[in-house]
């Protein structure tokens, strides 16, 4: 599964980061962030796209696991 | 679901500054000013003798108020994280260029918000600038603009914010001789300092907890299609359109405004300035004090540049009046805007070169 971590980087570059990479994508993905901003605005996109996010905290952060639904 | 509990929360904060906003100015705040980040920055700059112009002189107890509501909230529900090192002289520099756009157009994002649903037409220019600067940030950050991971720093450097607020704030109660305070225009005009202080206090509760952003929630449409952050802008603006009706302080029109001026082309290339450098910074503002009291180093960086930026605009006449623009304060606009562009481009092609 495609990974991309995005942990220090301010609003929206983790979501523009999310963004590019599921582009063309078939799989599932899994996003670190490690603030809620970015934990909120992430989530909500992949959600927007089609997907499910399963959520599983990760040191101080977050996983944020996609998969289409 | 959960959307719709962030929106919620988006217009109740929205309905609380828009109300907070209204009482300061009933109690004694400038016109259309409860609330603006960027004039009020720029009068403790006055104060603490940063600039001269007399009449922007007075430390606003609503700055330390945000930063600290936001500080105690972030605190209480373990969001408090001390960062930096995310560009942080290059965010000062832009925090002081969006400072000096702000005082060109007479307000930040939330004071234009506050202008429109007063009926000042004139903001509806700097609506128009806001929205284009936004979309030529969002363009650099489609490029790859990044000003670079920020990291985790001590707790002492991430508590700056929040402890140079209660300094600011024991000077603002015990009010020492060197402290300067206007006696005529825009800097004599305040609410008391205890209400103030509770309104800021309130505000930066409610702004940490909601995310609330003014630019984000242009960039947020742009860059993804995503009207959740808007809710906030909409509703300070719908709640001060009601208050302002129900009041009789709404007059619509270009004429006569409380700290305006009708050059319709810098009120709109003031706020290009204010749209372009608040996505390169990640946020308008009234964000970046919310973030300094999260712990934000780099936030800290960009409102203290917000105060130089605003001392140089008063020091330099770069700064406008109800008159209007002045001329140094065009050709500042006109070269920051020139400056945002460069810096773009060579941050993304730096950027791209370190991928590559």
């Amino acid at each position: 599964m495609k990974r991309i971590d995005t942990s220090g980087l301010s609003c929206p570059e983790p979501v523009i980061m999310t963004k590019k990479a599921v582009k063309g994508l078939d799989g599932g993905i899994e996003v670190v962030v490690d603030n809620v901003a970015s934990r909120e605005n992430v989530t909500r996109f992949l959600e927007a796209t089609g997907f499910t996010v399963e959520r599983i905290e990760e040191g101080k952060g977050w996983l944020l696991k996609a998969s289409r639904s | 679901m959960k959307v719709h509990r962030e929106r919620l929360v988006l217009f109740s904060a929205g309905a609380v500054v828009a109300a907070a906003a209204f009482i300061l100015v009933l109690l004694g705040n400038p016109g259309n000013m409860g609330f603006c980040i960027a004039c009020f920055l720029r009068d403790i700059a006055g104060s603490l003798g940063l600039h001269s112009s007399a009449t922007t002189q007075y430390l606003r107890p609503e700055i330390p108020g945000l930063v600290l509501g936001a500080f105690i909230v972030a605190l209480a529900r373990g969001e408090f994280r001390p960062t930096s090192g995310s560009s942080p002289v290059i965010r000062f520099i832009i925090a002081a260029c969006v400072s000096i756009g702000a005082l060109v157009f007479l307000g930040c994002p939330l004071r234009m918000v506050l202008r429109l649903a007063a009926g000042d037409l004139n903001a509806l220019f700097g609506l128009v600038g806001f929205v284009i600067g936004i979309g030529l940030g969002c363009i650099a950050l489609n490029f790859g603009f990044s000003l670079g991971r920020t990291k985790e720093c001590s707790a002492i450097e991430g508590t700056s914010a929040p402890l140079l607020s209660v300094f600011l704030l024991i000077l603002a109660f015990t009010a020492p001789s060197f402290l300067k305070a206007s006696t005529e225009g825009p800097g004599s005009m305040h609410a008391p300092i205890f209400a103030s202080l509770l309104m800021g206090l309130v505000v930066g509760a409610l702004a940490q907890r909601s995310r609330l952003c003014f630019a984000g929630g242009v960039r947020d449409i742009f860059l993804m299609r995503d009207t959740t952050l808007i809710t906030g802008f909409a509703s300070v603006f719908a709640v001060a359109l009601v208050l302002n009706l129900v009041s009789g302080n709404f007059r619509l029109g270009f004429e006569g405004q409380s700290v305006a001026h009708t050059d319709w082309l810098w009120n709109i290339l003031g706020m290009v300035v204010v749209g372009f450098g608040s996505v390169l910074l990640g946020g308008c503002p009234l964000r970046q004090l919310i973030l300094a009291g999260e712990g934000s180093g780099d936030s800290t960086a960009a409102v203290l540049g917000l105060v130089i930026g605003g001392a140089f605009a008063h020091n330099f006449g770069l700064a406008s009046s109800t008159a209007g623009a002045t001329g140094a304060g065009k050709v500042a606009t006109v070269l920051i805007i020139v400056f945002f562009a460069l810096l773009s481009v060579t941050v993304v092609v730096a950027n791209r070169r370190k991928e590559a």
